[in-house]
């Protein structure tokens, strides 16, 4: 390599004192600057012993609760604080309420174009005998199909937290839950075994009809849903899981809830796609009154029943036993 | 009319659908099927991005074959859009970031209803962001809330569950003042329908009428909503809720559901109520109160902290108080200073998230503040993506945490009486992330001893291992340089999507 300076004037130069520093050759501080390795920290026995003390007399001044004066004050005021403040929510809330527009006055801003055509020409444009129905699931179908789904979630959540799926415990022995979760309630009791077969039944066909008469009159898919989940619910608790294990399992909650879910979903997408695209809706309304009637509302009538039984039961069995 | 115009409805529909769907697959399939989903409403919230910007004006959709006072509707506008497809970009991340710790931490049998969760949150989130009826987005955020609750405690140890709990409760008291709320704004106006209640509202404060009623509505929702994304008062339930649930549930909790909320509080300020009324109502003061003692407190807390997720899930106090403080100036500019926030806060919040883990798996799983040092090195990516977190979140420039905050000083300058006290906020919070973030920084770079290394048996980690972690960790990398660095067009399309709203 062929350098224009001689090699004494060049290790003067800042380049090579950069690639020395690069290279690790040599280090810029090392005889330019007084370095000196500290010595490890170390704590005498005495001192130690000092703050270990320390450290429990702190302790136990802190979780000292019965005798500690803050947590005390704390927690009286706490409760005064609680008690005033809901106090002042209520006053406030129940002034804002008296200056609301007062109840049933016909000129009440509620009354306005959206609830007179909902009367007026719910019947022709739904189908449907009762308007409640036809407005929860027709007009403002959506919000329903968010509803359905919202029980469908807090089921999901319940399974989340309480079904049981190991069926070994810690030392590896079976768990027999129908035992231990007998052994607090009368077995086969002859009082409610009999109206329960007198009485469900009864229970479960009033529930059916509840939901297939959910555009003609009173009712509809979330409380007959409620009937039939009661119904079951009753049945359980007379004859026990062995008799609901033969035609209720969790692949049967699972294969109904798709089932009702998927076909209210799409029998919902359908219409929303018809009428943002303004084509004309294919399902006949039939004539007002009859049971096959009013399009879509008494298939999406049966799918929220479904989907609200099968709610209502897995509650039940999922707190009781924590499986199907 | 143009397929594209079904979009937002098909995509709120299909994560719908994958709901109950999910529920009959097994782990592997339910996992396909999410991932499925968020891809195609990626993609499809895409198109109608770049629909609407074509066209230059939003639509409404009716849905159903009744028109809107009657039936319900959605409203497509940039600003939707842009939210849309940023929040599936987030969540697919934050989805694929988890799978290692999904494997460990959750039951066999349970992985398919993390899937339904994950689904309907989705679903919740962009009906929140398109509805255009407020009973619609009162549904939603039930949904929402039930399924964020789901996320927190499908991880089931002790902390989760009662976190879970503190953040239903908190939740549900939200949820019922935002209900109180929309109850007495109907019965003032007679709609639920955003632009109808907006007409009203302008006609009764003309006249003077139900001023009162009219106050408590926007008061009700403010704080409702305020107590749902967690400003600083109301944020008891969130470092628990961030701090202990599995790392997918934490990241998209951090940086999607409380997101949705506050989207859904703009919506209320600027269409149902309109933003002049709520400037004259005076309940921004309170909430640029709340926000600035956020922003400090919530600093504050999370320099007290040792445990590093918990550390992290206190700083998003301090960030939401920085939305909020965007309100509370009362004008455009603060309005676009708390989207882009929203935007920047995701993108940084999950990376934190995600890198945290990262270097967590790298000392042994450990959480605590020593047992990190070092472990820069023995996760190179981890460390690196801890960083850019970090310094975005402090405010350095090139990071989108620098424009977040300039925005914000700008908005302040608009505002004669906010501005001194907003600007000194501004620099003792960022002195003080500066604190517990660059903290941090230094202690996972500064090396450990070799024998401590072996005594407590932490393991080099390598990009190979982590496959998926990896490629999340560098995509939300690579967005929040994106957003540093090109922040130009981002603002251009809140201004717009923002005019587009109002």
């Amino acid at each position: 390599m062929s350098r224009k300076i001689p090699d004494s004037e060049y290790e003067k130069t800042l380049s090579y004192k950069l690639k020395s520093w690069l290279d690790g050759t040599k280090d810029a501080f090392v005889g330019t600057v007084e370095m000196k390795p500290q010595p490890d920290f170390c704590e005498d026995e005495e001192t130690l012993i000092k703050r270990e003390k320390e450290k429990k007399q702190r302790k136990e001044r802190v979780y000292d609760i019965a005798n500690n004066i803050e947590i005390n004050i704390f927690k009286k005021f706490y409760s005064v604080f609680c008690v005033a403040f809901c106090l002042f929510l209520v006053t406030m809330l129940l002034i804002a309420v008296s200056y609301l527009p007062s109840y049933g006055h016909p000129e009440n801003p509620v009354n306005n174009e959206v609830s007179e055509r909902y009367i007026e020409s719910g019947l022709q444009e739904t189908g449907a005998v009762n308007i409640v129905t036809g407005m929860i699931l027709d007009y403002r179908a959506f919000d329903t199909l968010g509803e359905s789904h919202v029980l469908f979630i807090a089921t999901c959540t319940v399974l989340i937290l309480l079904r049981r799926d190991r069926k070994k415990d810690e030392w590896g022995n079976d768990i027999d839950i129908e035992v231990n979760d007998r052994i607090y309630e009368p077995k086969n009791d002859l009082i409610l075994q009999t109206a329960a077969r007198v009485l469900v039944p009864p229970i479960i066909i009033f529930g059916i009809y509840v939901i297939l008469g959910g555009h003609l009159g009173p009712g509809g898919g979330f409380s007959g849903g409620a009937i039939i989940g009661a119904g079951l619910i009753l049945y359980l608790n007379a004859f026990g899981f062995k008799k609901t294990e033969r035609f209720f399992k969790e692949k049967t909650y699972k294969i109904m809830s798709v089932c009702a879910l998927g076909c209210y979903c799409l029998a919902k997408s359908y219409s929303f796609y018809t009428g943002a695209n303004h084509i004309e809706s294919v399902i006949p309304l039939g004539t007002p009154g009859a049971i096959l009637s009013s399009g879509l509302i008494l298939i999406l009538n049966i799918c929220v029943g479904i989907v609200v039984a099968g709610t209502m039961y897995t509650f039940y069995v999922m707190f009781r036993k924590g499986g199907y | 009319m143009e397929f594209v115009r079904n979009f937002p409805l098909i995509s709120i529909l299909l994560s719908l659908f994958a709901g109950p769907v999910s529920s009959v697959l097994d782990k592997k399939k339910a996992k396909f099927l999410n991932l499925a989903v968020i891809i195609i409403i990626g993609i499809m919230s895409g198109f109608v991005l770049f629909y609407v910007l074509g066209t230059g004006q939003e639509y409404v959709y009716t849905m159903g074959h009744f028109p809107a006072p009657w039936g319900n509707e959605i409203r497509v506008g940039i600003l939707e859009a842009a939210m849309a497809l940023f929040f599936c970009v987030v969540m697919l991340l934050c989805v694929i970031s988890g799978v290692l710790e999904r494997d460990s931490e959750i039951e066999e049998t349970k992985h398919n209803l993390y899937y339904i969760m994950v689904n309907l949150l989705l679903c919740s989130l962009l009906a929140l962001i398109y509805t255009n009826d407020l009973f619609t987005a009162y549904v939603f955020v039930e949904i929402n809330t039930i399924s964020a609750c789901g996320l927190i405690m499908i991880k089931q140890t002790g902390r989760t569950i009662e976190a879970a709990m503190r953040y239903m409760i908190m939740s549900l008291l939200g949820s019922g003042l935002f209900l109180l709320g929309i109850c007495f704004l109907y019965s003032l106006t007679g709609h639920l329908l955003m632009s109808n209640i907006k007409a009203q509202a302008a006609i009764l404060q003309a006249s003077g009428e139900y001023h009162i009623p009219l106050l408590t509505a926007i008061c009700l929702m403010s704080v409702g909503l305020a107590i749902k994304s967690a400003l600083y008062p109301f944020h008891t339930w969130l470092p628990d809720a961030y701090g202990y649930s599995t790392l997918s549930s934490a990241a998209i909790l951090s940086s999607l559901v409380s997101k949705g909320y506050i989207f859904l509080l703009i919506k209320i300020f600027y269409r149902v109520i309109g933003f002049e009324i709520i400037k004259e109502s005076k309940v921004i003061n309170v909430l640029f109160v709340f926000g600035i003692a956020g922003m400090i407190m919530g600093s504050i807390n999370a320099i007290r902290e040792s445990d590093i997720q918990r550390m992290i899930a206190y700083s998003s106090v301090a960030q939401i108080g920085y939305i909020y403080v965007g309100f509370g100036l009362g004008n455009t500019a603060g309005i676009i200073a708390s989207i882009y926030h929203i935007l920047s806060h995701a993108a940084t919040k999950s990376l934190l998230f995600v890198a945290s883990s990262g270097i967590t798996d790298a000392s042994g799983k450990s959480r605590d503040f020593f047992d990190l040092t070092g472990s820069g090195y023995r996760n190179k990516l981890a460390g690196v993506a801890f960083t850019v977190g970090s310094l975005s979140m402090v405010g350095i420039p090139m990071f989108s945490g620098f424009i977040s905050k300039l925005l914000f000083a700008q908005a302040a300058v608009e505002n004669r009486h906010k501005i001194l006290i907003t600007l000194v906020a501004l620099a003792i919070s960022t002195i003080l992330n500066a604190v517990y973030f660059l903290k941090t920084v230094v202690r996972i770079y500064t090396p450990e001893k070799t024998e401590v290394v072996i005594n407590k048996g932490f393991q080099d980690v390598y990009m190979s291992e982590q496959k998926a972690k990896s490629f999340a960790m560098i995509c939300l990398i690579a967005l929040n340089f994106f957003l540093g660095l090109f922040s130009e067009p981002v603002v251009v399309l809140i201004e717009r999507g923002l005019e587009m709203f109002a």
